[in-house]
């Protein structure tokens, strides 16, 4: 144990405990604040004074405008969340979960998009359809797969989902990619719809050049698909899941019906994910193949575990870090040009994978229980020296 | 035990064969209602396995298994704990990662019927059930004697502790039979003592008790009715007397240093 | 479906598969092996195999053979592959060995749960992936491979026609598997191997080194793959940093079908499997070959998870 990680351990229950101690009211107003904080984060006159003290680096991002990386994070962390329900709570190793974002995206562009072959070709539509009229479709469908993809796999034993969900989204990214019925493989689809709504000047709120409309929008997504994560793991169905994840045998044995808890894992997972899809398009406006790529699943699945899987504060904390930290790198003025810090992303991403499971398996803010177990051992190191 | 006791669990010629292992061979027995049976025999003579072809883990490659009359073997292993046949693990199976109070509410959610909707929405049933959850909980961990533990992690508690709380998360499944495996298994004496007391106990609240032991004075000192099994065999069944001046139990069993 | 093309080809179409099953069989060797003793699906075996294929390129790059060199003299040509293979092989060995040491070990140390060693086994592959994948390795470009073996048919009676890197492969991956068969099941390593398979504990109480063991059986896997290795890439006359992708879910698949943990297994499993893939794809159609293995491996987990021959090397599952 290094003293790094004593001293992160010892600050993080500090902190944590501090919290807890404080009366309900201020912890209220201290989240509202924050939230209030978060809706106001991207308007200029506002983050340009976010600097780190002293040195005067900015702590907003230039190379990418910041709204956007922020919108960016804003879906990342809808899909941490879901795969949060998956695999955080479940154990269930989904290798294939973005998967479903891309469900959400390419339905809500082939009823969205004037370009869609289901109205150019098939003519199944007459015109597209609005955005927000598709995202329930979109979410259903994206449940359906869930449940379609869950139903044979999920009676294989823990290792043999993950090889399987991998395999699965490879197999349907390449017919994906060669077939042109109708996702019109890498060409994609073009002129997604955007959400709706107008400012009284008659501009339309969701349009291109301003991407903050879109954050807020993924912001209030967020705050419901927390409050849906809550209700979740704090009921029976949430004790089900990290019952099946601690034991599946026994808690089958318990007489819980594990099939039909882990399809509803995999169900409720893919629908967010699903959601975090058309959100992402309806920014877009592009939807192709590649939106399917496995590096895509595993940033997502590093993400959760950089942060703490089966902890919701530690997936949304993950899914933040793995936009925010390379886009600000980039914008650093004193990083050299000729370093992409894409190109490097994914293998740090690897990396930390690794890492993360030798050194943190619980995540950087791991769920509280954890918490509650380092401050036994401290007790029992405490009582050691005397 | 006289005839006119109601027949709870009917082990019926239960073959179970892996590979080319016979680890049952032929077993034939019967548990009554109100009864603790133990269950002997010296390791590896298919105890375990046989608990586990009464929940299900396996299936019986002959025979059948029939509680409260109805047939076992096609049945859901949590369906079956639903039936009221609930059992603990020779080698602790809690979940580690939740605290005792949550292992317990997870055996107690075997009759819950709070699924998304109801946990979604914050519906009265799942109200009523976190609460009763709870309540049955604290009720059964007072039961066991690990009051104090209510909050802590599983796998922070004492060994014989979590040993306790096995029986607790079984017992909140509303077993109408409780299959307890070795519950002994590493208990100095007196620990051994109160879980004798705790076995009667359990009994006088009208759960059936299926006990599977190692130590021979243990079981000879709780049970109404014993069966030995060797090698996969039933070589007896009766009452505990007669089985312990039984000479073939004598000569696989307690000719056994082990037992002495 | 088309059975026409099934008939027709149908010779062919069997040599091929079973060179490419010969592939197949060497790569899931590895997966079974480690299977067998860790119980964990080593997904960074596909990544082994890809340093395989890249080791060949810079060996021969070494000795001055790239893609544009035209085809050296036969004898030229066997020695060039010979060292590749032992260079390869080398190269894959120490990956997979280095994967042990630095990623799974720790987690074995500290008593991880299985799930912590899938997420690890998914991260080093990855990690593998893009490193070859770096502006100063691969730059995600597809390297081609120099020529070696004549292309003409060596062999040829009636329909059956059998060209030189075809009989090599086939002869080769033979002789690998054998000699494994032989050293897990005579030699004094390999019944450590088998003991640790069966219970690691019990193998540990009778002084069996079970990290020396499972170091051991990464060694082999990678060694096989390695080999493997130079003979895919001969054929398909390039690489690339993905190019253990599929290859790795095939060669796991056949190592499934054959039963997981179980050397023989695994060398009847990834011969059908070249074969289901071959006539499939003329059935089906070329693009939808890499799907094929793919529902193959779906069916067979859905159906029969033990596989043809069963699960062995190791005990059943409680
Ligand atoms: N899953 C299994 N696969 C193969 N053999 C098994 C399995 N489970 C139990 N056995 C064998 O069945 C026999 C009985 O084991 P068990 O029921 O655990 O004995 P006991 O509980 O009486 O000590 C042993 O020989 C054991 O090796
Ligand atoms: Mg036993």
């Amino acid at each position: 144990m290094t003293s790094a990680q004593n001293w992160w351990k010892r600050t993080s229950n500090t902190v944590g405990s501090a919290w807890r101690g404080m009366p309900k009211w201020v912890r209220i107003l201290a989240t509202l604040l924050f939230v209030a904080f978060l809706y106001i984060l991207p308007n200029k006159e506002f983050y340009e004074y976010l600097n780190i003290p002293g040195v005067w680096i900015p702590l907003y991002t230039t190379g990418v405008e910041f709204p956007s990386a922020l919108f960016f994070a804003t879906w990342m962390i809808l899909l941490t969340l879901g795969l949060n329900i998956v695999c955080g709570y479940a154990g269930l190793l989904d290798l294939g979960f973005f998967g479903f974002f891309a469900v959400g995206a390419y339905t809500v562009a082939l009823l969205t998009s004037p370009d869609s072959k289901l109205i150019t070709e098939y003519h199944w539509l007459e015109s597209p359809w609005p955005w927000l009229v598709t995202v329930p479709i979109a979410v259903s469908l994206a449940l359906l797969s869930g449940v379609l993809l869950g139903w044979p796999t999920l009676r294989l034993r823990g290792d043999y989902l993950a090889i399987v969900t991998l395999g699965f989204a490879e197999v349907i990214r390449i017919i994906a990619r060669n077939q042109d019925w109708i996702l019109n493989g890498d060409r994609g689809i073009t002129r997604v719809g955007h959400p709706p709504g107008k400012w009284s000047d008659g501009k339309a709120i969701f349009g291109i050049l301003d991407t903050r409309p879109y954050y807020w929008l993924g912001l209030t997504l967020i705050i419901l698909v927390i409050f849906v994560s809550r209700n979740l793991v704090r009921s029976r169905v949430g004790r089900a899941w990290i019952a099946i994840r601690e034991d599946e045998d026994a808690a089958e044995l318990m007489g819980v019906p594990t099939f039909k808890f882990k399809l509803w894992a995999f169900a409720m997972g893919a629908s967010i994910g699903g959601l975090s899809g058309t959100l992402w398009a309806g920014q877009n406006s592009f939807v192709n193949s590649s939106t399917f790529s496995l590096e895509n699943s595993i940033l997502v699945l590093a993400a959760l575990l950089l942060g703490g899987a089966g902890s919701i504060g530690g997936a949304i904390l993950g899914g933040f870090l793995v936009v925010y930290v390379p886009e600000w790198l980039r914008s650093l003025p004193f990083l050299p040009e000729s370093i992409d810090v894409n190109k490097y992303r994914y293998l740090v991403f690897g990396i930390i994978l690794v890492v993360m499971m030798i050194f943190k398996p619980g995540g950087i803010w791991p769920n509280r229980r954890r918490v509650e177990e380092y401050k036994d051992r401290a007790k029992e190191v405490a009582v050691g020296v005397v | 035990m006289s005839s006119e006791k109601k027949a709870l669990l009917e082990v019926k010629n239960v073959t179970l064969r892996f590979g080319g292992v016979v680890a049952l061979d032929k077993v034939d027995f019967t548990l009554y209602e109100g009864e603790i049976l133990g269950l002997i025999g010296p390791n590896g003579a298919g105890k375990t396995t046989c608990f586990n072809a009464m929940t299900g883990v396996y299936r019986p490659t002959e025979g059948e298994i029939l509680f409260d009359g109805q047939t076992l073997s096609d049945k859901k292993r949590y369906k079956i704990t639903k039936m009221g046949l609930a059992r603990t693990f020779q080698n602790i199976r809690l979940f580690p990662e939740m605290t005792a109070m949550e292992n317990v509410a997870v055996g107690a959610d075997a009759h819950h019927k709070t699924s998304i909707p109801s946990a979604l929405l914050r519906l009265p049933r799942h109200w009523k059930e976190e609460r009763d959850g709870r309540e049955f909980g604290q009720h059964l961990l007072d039961f066991v004697g690990i009051t104090a533990r209510s909050d802590e992690l599983a796998r922070n508690l004492p060994y014989g502790d979590q040993r306790r709380l096995e029986i607790a998360r079984a017992l909140a499944t509303r077993p109408k039979l409780l299959c307890l495996d070795e519950p002994a298994a590493g208990f100095n004496p007196a620990e051994k003592q109160s879980l004798l007391d705790l076995i009667r106990k359990i009994r006088d609240t009208g759960v059936t008790v299926l006990l599977i032991e190692h130590d021979m004075r243990l079981v000879m000192g709780v049970t109404d009715r014993i069966v030995v099994l060797e090698f996969g065999r039933k070589i007896a069944d009766g009452l505990p007397a007669e089985v312990r001046d039984n000479p073939k139990v004598i000569g696989a069993y307690l000719g056994v240093p082990d037992a002495a | 479906m088309n059975f026409d093309d099934l008939f027709r080809g149908f010779e062919e179409l069997t040599i091929t598969g079973l060179a490419q099953g010969s592939v197949y069989a060497l790569v899931a060797l590895g997966y079974t092996l480690v299977y067998g003793v860790l119980r964990l699906i080593n997904f960074a075996h596909s990544e082994v195999f890809m340093f395989g294929t890249f080791a060949a390129v810079w060996i021969w790059g070494v000795m001055g053979f790239d893609a544009d060199s035209s085809r050296p003299a036969v004898w030229l040509a066997l020695l060039l592959i010979l060292v590749a293979m032992v260079f390869a092989a080398l190269v894959s060995g120490g990956v997979a060995m280095l994967v042990e040491v630095s990623a799974y070990r720790p987690l074995r140390k500290r008593n991880a749960p299985p799930l912590a060693f899938l997420i690890t086994a998914i991260g080093a592959s990855f990690v593998l992936l893009e490193f070859m994948a770096l502006p100063f390795m691969s730059d995600r470009r597809q390297i081609g491979m120099p020529p070696m073996l004549p292309t003409a048919p060596i062999i040829s009676v009636g329909g059956w026609e059998v060209n030189p890197l075809q009989l090599m492969t086939i002869v080769v991956a033979l002789v690998m598997m054998f000699s494994l068969d032989w050293f897990v099941n005579k030699t004094k390593f390999g019944r450590g191997i088998r003991a640790v398979a069966q219970d690691a504990n019990t193998a540990a109480l009778m002084g069996v080194n079970k990290s020396r063991v499972i170091l051991l059986v990464f060694l082999l896997g990678g060694l096989m793959a390695g080999v493997a290795a130079v003979l895919a890439s001969m054929r398909t006359g390039y690489t690339r940093f993905n190019i253990g992708f599929f290859l790795g879910i095939k060669a796991f698949s056949a190592a499934v079908l054959g039963g997981i943990g179980n050397l023989r297994g695994a060398l009847l499993g990834g011969l059908l499997l070249g074969l289901i893939e071959n006539y499939g794809a003329a059935l089906f159609g070329t693009e939808w070959k890499d799907a094929i293995s793919f529902l193959v491996l779906v069916a067979l987990l859905m159906f029969r998870p033990t596989g043809l021959l069963g699960e062995s090397l190791g005990r059943a599952r409680a």
